[in-house]
Order: structure tokens, then C-alpha cells, then sequence
């Protein structure tokens, strides 16, 4: 495929490899906000032929991950509804909830339907209008101009029985909220991509200057990964940090303008909790009061049930914010395996801990 | 979640007052909405998420880049592997595609 395939060249990859080796000097840690490129990264074991010196730690870019609790338990609370419809993408339905999952909820005769865009979701709607058709509408930057559309259009077309379930979450400001936290070791960051193809970069901008980090917008492919390591390991050893550009193909420093002002039209943002690390403020996207009418969680009030609670040995939170690898923790592929996940980073086909044992790495072998 | 694909727009329509378009992906074809890609003509590599458009490919952006990533490799005797489109990566040329599909 044009594109994709070009980037996985494993010649070039030497190449890089070798252009990394001969500019470090000192040991530097790197984050990867985004579980997409966790993936590749562990997949390809790309961070298994860096040298030595660095290393590179996973970010919380794993939406499915971080979707708090109690957002699960309102999506299966809706699904179990005989008047409503939920569809979700399909990463969602094994996330456990604090009882149960999406999945069980449809075993149970809930009405659960998985979709490929907002808008099939939005059509499933059109197409049921005694149902109230939910839409979990889960994402960084991303998605959510996918997300915005589709309410848009409810409202443009009328379809007053399409709402959104809004789970949605910002990268910059999690990125300050690693950067702050006690004991942070991140020195420099790969920023999302694609986050960064909607979004531009101009937000990066001041965190790296007053952090004084580097910042370099990286592809997925894994060529994009290696080189934008590579440009990180330079700006690091050069004591230089600024927002650099590797997806050059895909990325803009403006990002995407008419996805921005949808996006702008329909939502603003808001503090938010994220699962295992608790809540980051003006993190979050919700609907403006214009869009009210179509917000789950205006028509269904949330029902104040038992709080939620999670696993006390899973450490997804100290995992997605880099300040643990997944085989740190005692449950990581015994007690917890992707087919029985304690935690979300576990489930998620981008989360830091699935990447791992996907990959086939364990406990034993990776801590010997 | 952030997952994108790059594909080539085939087709451009509307329906119910929004920009779409059918994109294949090396063979597989999906409708997408390319309300957020207005440039975008038959021919040109958009990149897909969600069944959304959200970035249009600059080809010559990503010749140019591609080019110091192949000297990194040190790749200039060496067979590339072939795209979908029969196009070789070390063919790419800025303006190719657009050139070629120009009346």
C-alpha cells in the first residue's frame, strides 16, 4: 500500500538505527504518547534495538484506557435499557466496567452494536427512531471531529434520537500533567501524529519551551517511529527543545482548520478524570449547551450506584503515565491477560500492557 | 484509536448535504466523509480515520522526506518494494499521480 509500505523498509531502519547510535552519548528516556505507536514499537522491537542508553517509556495515548470507570458503567447501565440502542467502537466492549462489561451487557439482551464511523451510528438512528441510539463517543483530537460531525448532522437533519456519550480527552494537557508529576523522568516526546494532523502542533509549542523539552510530531509507520526518535536524540544531545516535524507528509502546523472549527462549533472543553490517574483539568471535551439535547448524559441522568472501585494490584496508572512498564506489575499475564483483563491498558489494542504480552514478552524474561 | 490509513479519493458525491467519497486502500474500498478535505480531487491520498478524512497527504512533502530516509539507507542500488498501484517507492515524484490523472 502506498504510504505504509515504503515505511517499513528494514534497510532504511539499519540506517536510522545506526544515525541513532552514533549520536547518543548519555542515557535519555523518551516518551510515545500514543498506544498506536506503543504498539508498533514492541511489535517491531524497535525498543529492544535502540542502544542501550535509551529508553523508551508508554504514554497514556490509549482512549479505551483511560475512559473512567464510572463512563464504562454508564455506557452498560444505557446498553441495558429496552429504549435505547449503544454503539461504540468495538475496542470498548471488553473494558471491564466496576461489575461487568458491554459485552456482557448484550449477553443479557442489551442492545449493542459495533460501528466503524460516528455516522453508521448515527444512520443505525435514522433507521430506529423508537430507539435512542448512544453513541460512545471515546477519542483524543482525533476522533473527535469524526464525533462532531455526526451530532451536527442530527441536529442539521433532525434526528433527535441520536445522542453522544462524550468520553473525549486532550494530549497537551496530559502531556503538562506527566511533566509535573512527582518523580516524571520524560525528557523528550514523540507526539501523537494524527492527533497532530487534526490539532497542528502550536499548543506544543509552549510546553517545550517551558520545559524544556523536545517535541517531535511523529508518524506511525515504523520508519516515522525510528527517525522521529532519532530526532528527539539529536535535539537532546544538542541541549536543544523545540516542536519538530517528522509526518511532514501528514502534518500541518495549523492541523486540520475545518475539522478544528467543527469541532469548536459543537464542543468545549472541560476537566476531566482519567482512569488510573485521576482528574487533569481542561483535559476533556463535552457538547456545548447548543448540542444539549443530544448529551446521554443529560437524558439519562446518572444513577449514583455503588462507587466504583478497580483491581487493587493492577497498576494501569503508573503504566500510563510512564512511571511503570507493564511487566512491573505482579499480575501482568497471570492474574491479568488480555481474555481476563484486570485493566484497561490490558484490553485496549493499543494499550501499553495487551502491546506487551501480545508481543510475547514476560515477566520472567523481561525482568531476568 | 488514532488509527489513520492513507488511501486514494476514487470518487466524490454528495449525500444528505456532506462531502463524501469512496478511498480505496490498496484494494478495499470504504466510503468516507471528506467534509474535512474540501480540496480534495479524484486521485489525491487522504488520511483515513474513523471513516473521516482528516489530512490530505502532500506528495511532495512526503517525496522529499522520503529521499534522505533512502540515503540514510543507503538505498540507491536497491530494489524498493512495489506499491499497490505498481507505482516504486523510489519512483515518486512530486505532482506524479496528479499528473497522471489530469485530462
Amino acid at each position: 500500500m502506498r504510504f505504509v509500505d515504503e515505511y517499513r523498509d528494514s534497510r532504511i531502519a539499519r540506517g536510522l538505527l545506526d544515525g541513532i547510535a552514533g549520536t547518543v552519548t548519555r542515557p535519555w528516556t523518551i516518551m510515545e504518547v500514543c498506544g498506536g505507536q506503543t504498539h508498533t514499537l514492541i511489535r517491531q522491537g524497535i525498543d529492544q534495538l535502540l542502544p542501550q542508553e535509551i529508553e523508551l517509556v508508554h504514554g497514556p495515548g490509549c482512549p479505551v484506557c483511560v475512559t473512567p470507570l464510572a463512563l464504562i458503567d454508564e455506557a452498560i447501565s444505557i446498553a441495558k435499557r429496552p429504549d435505547a440502542i449503544l454503539c461504540s467502537f468495538g475496542d470498548m466492549l471488553r473494558v471491564p466496567g466496576s461489575s461487568e462489561d458491554l459485552f456482557m451487557a448484550r449477553a443479557v439482551g442489551g442492545d449493542v452494536r459495533v460501528v466503524y464511523s460516528p455516522l453508521d451510528a448515527l444512520e443505525v438512528a435514522r433507521r430506529n427512531p423508537e430507539a435512542t441510539v448512544v453513541f460512545f463517543a471515546v477519542g483524543f483530537e482525533t476522533t473527535a471531529p469524526a464525533n462532531a460531525m455526526a451530532v451536527r448532522q442530527a441536529k442539521e437533519l433532525g434526528i433527535e434520537n441520536f445522542a453522544l456519550l462524550v468520553a473525549h480527552v486532550l494530549v497537551p494537557p496530559a502531556i503538562l500533567a506527566i511533566l509535573v508529576s512527582p518523580g516524571n523522568r520524560v525528557q523528550g516526546f514523540l507526539a501523537p501524529g494524527h492527533v497532530c494532523a487534526v490539532q497542528g502542533w502550536t499548543e506544543y509549542e509552549p510546553i517545550a519551551r517551558d520545559f524544556g523539552v523536545p517535541i517531535v510530531v511523529t508518524g506511525f509507520e515504523p520508519l516515522d517511529l525510528l527517525e522521529g526518535i532519532r530526532m528527539v536524540v539529536g535535539q537532546l544531545e544538542e541541549g536543544r527543545h523545540e516542536v519538530e516535524n517528522q509526518y511532514v507528509r501528514a502534518v500541518v502546523r495549523g492541523g486540520n482548520v475545518p475539522a478544528r472549527s467543527v469541532v469548536d462549533e459543537v464542543f468545549e472543553t472541560c476537566d476531566r478524570a482519567w482512569r488510573g490517574i485521576g482528574v487533569i483539568p481542561k483535559s476533556g471535551l463535552r457538547l456545548r449547551e447548543a448540542y444539549r439535547m443530544h448529551d446521554a448524559e443529560v437524558l439519562f441522568p446518572r444513577t449514583d450506584g455503588v462507587p466504583a472501585s478497580e483491581s487493587e494490584v493492577c497498576i494501569a496508572g503508573d503504566v500510563l503515565i510512564g512511571r511503570a512498564k507493564p511487566h512491573d506489575c505482579p499480575a501482568f499475564g497471570t492474574l491479568c491477560t488480555p481474555e481476563s483483563p484486570l485493566g484497561a491498558p490490558m484490553v485496549s489494542s493499543e494499550g501499553a500492557c495487551a502491546a506487551y504480552f501480545m508481543a510475547g514478552r514476560r515477566r520472567e524474561e523481561v525482568t531476568a | 484509536m488514532c488509527l489513520g490509513v492513507p488511501g486514494k479519493v476514487t470518487d466524490v458525491y454528495e449525500d444528505q448535504g456532506i462531502r463524501m467519497g469512496t478511498v480505496d486502500f490498496g484494494g478495499i474500498t470504504r466510503t468516507a466523509c471528506l467534509e474535512y478535505a474540501p480540496e480534495v480531487e479524484v486521485g489525491t491520498y487522504v488520511v483515513i480515520h474513523v471513516g473521516f478524512a482528516i489530512s490530505v497527504v502532500d506528495e511532495e512533502e512526503a517525496a522529499r522526506s522520503y529521499e534522505l530516509l533512502a540515503e540514510m539507507g543507503n538505498l540507491e542500488d536497491i530494489d524498493l518494494p512495489q506499491t499497490a498501484d505498481g507505482v516504486r517507492a523510489e519512483d515518486y515524484r512530486p505532482g506524479r499521480d496528479r499528473r497522471e490523472t489530469e485530462p
